[in-house]
């Protein structure tokens, strides 16, 4: 009904605006543009001219504060690839990629355990997401004492009555990148588990309860009903794992600075501009990283199609 | 029986996580409150003597601690503010008018979403000298606002879901475009506000990189900035260190306390875009 009278009243009034037409267009055609001038405006200069400068400074050589700039075409690429020391960066980052499929396994374990009744829930819910919350910087420092020499990791395996285990957490660096990866699962671990738990609290509960009186174990309710129903969050948080193992920088940088062989991507790249000076080759560096990330997220959308990803 | 045994695991399991979540925290609560020489001579599992506040009042002194709060706080409410007008304009924009060049702005946001921002930080340092921002907190602030992608797709979906008739009624009765903005779908975005403004919030008062790079200055220092130069002058002193961690992570503890089940939502719907 009031649908209907819209319709009537709309048709009343747009003859009486008989020298409107150009004006409305006009308008019409412009009122977007003045919502987004501002959000455009900062779009372009704060993310979309640093990529296209940061591609023209990839092949050049640059100390980011002389007026010129020296053509190298891909000489910036090559030296990339060809030095060893630079190229090691992607071994470190495999310690994240693999630890990110235990911390999503954790993840997906402590969702699936507390989406069933289990008592003081809220409390293990809330201690297992809190670490996310932390300030990067807070988490960095309390892991320097968690790993250094008689520290709590220390402490602890003596009161376990395993002190031959204890050893140079930070020093060795053997074992430097499994510490800081470990770190790492600590602090965001919680944020997956939030969220394969809200995937698995919007499965209908009354499927449960008919899957068990058909006779279906925890198991079977786990592998037929609660594993499809978080495919969709599984499937992104990998392609995220990837992406995020190669972009690793707040904790090893706090923590380490990227000493003892805990140099990542991320912090390579940062060096080479703001220490060396170096800001052709540290550019060549990030679009190397833009064009990873930008096609591992483009098979994610292949394999992964996702309707709520699609903006338009 | 056998689900007893289950049970019985599931429960070894919750505990055993808890304590590892907890226990680097504990411990850092332990020494925060030792004496200097009492951190010296006893392990970190021992408790301390007395629950005196002194290294607290160290670390917020002379670590600058309260200027920390006031730029962190500054940085946050701006950065906040301008972030939720932009997101909501940006998502009006998209979601409300069909106009030339849409599809290229919408693959224009969609493409910011992929940049990594800490490595185009390489050239945005270029920019930002260049206006003049270096060494202000407008550096943290207009980075914060600009590079937000995940704000627009909250506020989208939020958009999406407001019937059109009320534009359309709104727009019989006469208003204007930004009118309708203001009085209509901006009231009604209440939960997307909510949602960004946790997001936000959380991230703006955790970060780290911006800060440093853009405002070396010490009477520009943020919490995270603040709490990283402890290194130097307190490299010794774990105890006072400690004080300092717990200053930071006091405030997000009592905030994630009080908005519990706000936070959940708020990041579940964040980081499902």
């Amino acid at each position: 009904m009031s649908l209907f009278s819209t319709s009537v009243r709309a048709n009343a009034v747009r003859p009486s605006s008989a020298k409107g037409p150009l004006r409305d267009r006009f308008f019409k055609g412009s009122t977007p543009w003045l919502f987004l001038a501002v959000p455009l405006l900062l779009l372009a200069t704060f993310t979309l001219l640093p990529v296209i400068n940061m591609m023209w400074y990839s092949f050049t050589e640059w100390n980011g504060i002389s007026k010129d700039k020296e053509w190298l075409g891909l000489g910036n690429y090559l030296e990339f690839f060809t030095r060893p020391e630079l190229f090691r960066v992607f071994l470190v980052s495999l310690y994240y990629f693999f630890a990110s499929f235990i911390q999503m396994g954790l993840a997906l374990y402590f969702a699936t355990i507390l989406s069933f009744n289990t008592r003081f829930k809220n409390l293990f819910k809330g201690i297992i997401f809190f670490p996310y919350l932390i300030n990067g910087v807070a988490i960095g420092f309390t892991f320097l004492y968690f790993f250094r020499p008689g520290g709590t990791l220390d402490a602890s395996l003596a009161a376990l009555g395993l002190e031959q285990f204890q050893q140079q957490w930070l020093g060795n660096p053997d074992i430097i990148n499994v510490s800081l990866a470990g770190t790492s699962v600590w602090r965001y671990m919680g944020l997956n588990f939030v969220l394969f738990l809200g995937a698995i609290q919007s499965v209908n509960p009354s499927l449960y309860e008919a899957s068990s009186l058909d006779g279906a174990g925890k198991w079977q309710q786990f592998r037929y009903i609660i594993l499809p129903s978080i495919r969709p969050i599984v499937g992104l948080s990998v392609i995220l794992a990837i992406s995020g193992s190669l972009a690793v920088f707040e904790i090893p940088y706090v923590m380490t600075g990227g000493a003892n062989g805990s140099m990542t991507f991320v912090i390579q790249t940062i060096n080479m501009a703001f220490k060396s000076h170096k800001f052709g080759l540290a550019s060549a560096m990030a679009v190397i990283l833009l064009l990873i990330v930008i096609v591992v997220t483009a098979l994610q959308r292949k394999l992964v199609p996702d309707e709520k990803v699609d903006l338009t | 029986m056998k689900s007893a045994t289950f049970g019985g695991l599931k429960y070894l399991t919750l505990v055993v996580a808890s304590l590892v979540t907890l226990l680097p925290l504990v411990t850092i609560v332990m020494a925060s409150f030792k004496t200097s020489s009492e951190f010296q001579n006893t392990g970190p599992f021992e408790l301390p003597q007395s629950f005196d506040f002194e290294n607290y009042v160290t670390a917020f002194t002379q670590g600058r601690m309260l200027q920390g709060f006031f730029n962190t706080g500054i940085i946050l409410l701006v950065s906040i503010t301008g972030t939720v007008i932009i997101g909501a304009m940006t998502a009006y924009a998209i979601d409300r008018f069909e106009f030339r060049f849409r599809r290229v702005v919408v693959g224009a946001f969609l493409f910011a979403v992929l940049v990594p921002a800490v490595t185009t930080q390489v050239a945005t340092f270029q920019i930002v000298n260049n206006l003049g921002l270096y060494n202000t907190r407008w550096a943290a602030i207009v980075l914060f606002m600009g590079t937000d992608i995940v704000s627009i797709y909250i506020f989208l979906q939020f958009i999406r879901a407001i019937p059109k008739d009320l534009d359309e009624a709104a727009k019989l009765e006469g208003a204007g475009a930004f009118r309708i903005f203001w009085q209509i779908i901006f009231p009604l975005l209440k939960p997307a506000i909510a949602t960004v403004v946790i997001i936000k919030g959380f991230a703006a008062y955790n970060e780290f990189y911006i800060p440093f790079l853009y405002m070396p200055s010490r009477d520009l220092g943020v919490i995270s900035t603040s709490l990283f130069r402890f290194t130097g002058p307190f490299g010794a002193h774990w105890e006072v260190i400690a004080a300092g961690v717990m200053i930071v992570i006091i405030p997000t503890l009592v905030i994630f306390l009080v908005m519990q089940r706000f936070i959940y939502s708020g990041f579940t719907q964040g980081a499902t875009k």
